[in-house]
């Protein structure tokens, strides 16, 4: 079975996301019922590389650098293309930064980061994101509610 | 050049801690002598919690430098008022040349140190750290010991709430020293500092629930706090169990050492005071020369 799903003309296209990860990542995007422009959304389809991958098409939306660290965050090494005029004009891997800056609350509600206004940081350690400030480590999900 | 702050023990190599600690001797010199350093600069000690202890030697320490020592304790009243956190700071931080913070919120000493142009010295933030305490046991091991490297450090009490804790784990690995956990279920050390630990050093760290001193060269205890269990009854035994009697050091080496952060109600008798075992109080007198010698280094002072 094959499904295909039509082209955009202006937008962004995630591909190689960790399959099941797709709906994560419309929520990263605040994709709501709101939403009025055109989406696709595919799930558990092969792939050579991954076995089986989701993939997002989004109308509208030129993903910026804070939502693909964001989006690093459940879909390392997906592959990002932005697409304007119906032409891919940038493609690149979604690769998660040394530090996160700006891009996640502290889950921690005793850390001084969500009383002062200040840019939340994580750097990536090998046992997940530990924050600047209040030093605790989190996996890159608890970052996302 | 980048002012010096002092806000985590992550943030300490081996190295720089080896330089406080013979800093440090020489601060121990200079107290004895009278030896000032400076003449001009203030140390202000911003404790939003109250801590007796770490406020009053904060303050001596400054004052055997030669620095005039000032504390403020902001209360809550201040607080409502809606001044916020980093407006105080701006202001303490045109008031003095180093700031001394304690605040229950985790990170308070770091964001205030990113504020603040002089330099910040973190005398506890919430849960997270306290780094002149873990440098003070870190010393005290290492004056009485000669080395903390292949040591065996058990640390026993509710090891899952006691701030001071964590961080001397990390010490410990950092400086080679082989450690064991003693703690009632329920009240044992969080699992991603062990695991950083040994990650980071390869410490070898053992876990138990049952206090045996037979193999320890350090005891280092900790209270557990009643409050901590849903049944009295439950809470009486475990206190009982993690109280340290003398029966216990019969097992002990003639030269294992007793720390204790202090202040203690009664997980350590009083008896025990009397034993050759016990260091806790010059534990706490080394809180002066440590704390000199981090000043004395934030305030780039020479001549030591
Ligand atoms: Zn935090």
């Amino acid at each position: 079975m094959s499904i295909n799903v039509e082209p955009i003309e202006s937008g962004s296209v995630i591909d190689h996301i960790k399959a099941g990860r797709g709906l994560k990542v419309l929520r990263i995007l605040g994709i709501s019922e709101e939403f009025t422009g055109r989406v696709a959304l595919v799930m558990n389809v092969t792939s050579k590389a991954m076995g089986k991958k989701d993939i997002v098409k989004i109308e509208g939306i030129h993903i910026d650098e804070k939502t693909a660290d964001k989006i690093s965050l459940i879909a390392p090494n997906a592959s990002l293309n932005i697409v304007k005029n119906s032409k891919v004009v940038e493609k690149r891997k979604v690769v998660m930064p040394e530090v996160l800056i700006g891009v996640a609350k502290c889950p921690n509600p005793k850390c001084i980061s969500s009383f002062e206004s200040s840019e939340t940081r994580f750097k990536v350690e090998k046992m997940g994101l530990r924050c600047a400030f209040c030093e605790r480590v989190f996996q890159p999900e608890e970052l996302l509610s | 050049m980048k002012k010096k702050d002092l806000i985590s023990i992550r943030d300490l190599g081996k190295d720089e801690i080896e330089n406080l600690f013979s800093l440090a001797k020489k601060m121990e010199g200079a107290a004895k002598s009278g030896k000032k350093f400076f003449n001009d600069k203030i140390v202000f000690n911003l404790f939003f919690e109250p801590s007796t202890r770490t406020n009053l030697s904060f303050q001596a320490a400054a004052a055997r430098l030669g620095c005039t020592p000032v504390a403020f304790n902001p209360q809550v009243g201040s607080v409502q008022k809606g001044e916020t956190f980093s407006d105080t700071i701006k202001i303490i931080d045109g008031y003095c040349d180093v700031i001394v913070i304690r605040h229950a919120l985790e990170g308070s000493a770091r964001f205030a140190s990113q504020i603040a142009e002089h330099p910040v010295i973190n005398a506890g933030d919430g849960g997270n750290q306290h780094p002149t305490q873990t440098l003070i046991d870190l010393y005290t091991i290492s004056k009485i010991k000669g080395k903390i490297k292949g040591l065996s450090v058990h640390l026993v009490g509710d090891l899952k709430h006691a701030r001071a804790m964590r961080s001397l784990l990390y010490g410990l690995g950092m400086f080679g020293a082989e450690v064991t956990l003693t703690a009632p279920v329920g009240l044992e050390m969080d699992p991603a500092i062990i695991n950083e630990v040994k990650e980071k050093f390869g410490t070898k760290i053992r876990l138990t629930g049952k206090v045996d001193l037979k193999d320890a060269d350090v005891l280092y205890v900790c209270r557990v706090q009643k409050e901590r269990f849903a049944d009295p009854y439950e809470a009486e035994k475990i206190k009982k169990e993690f109280r340290i009697n003398p029966e216990y050091l019969e097992r002990a080496k003639d030269d294992m050492i007793i720390l204790h952060p202090l202040p203690k109600i009664d997980e350590i008798p009083e008896e025990v005071d009397k034993s050759k075992h016990a260091k806790y109080f010059e534990q706490a007198r080394n809180g002066i020369p440590i704390r000199m010698a981090v000043l004395y280094t934030v305030l780039g002072g020479s001549g030591a």
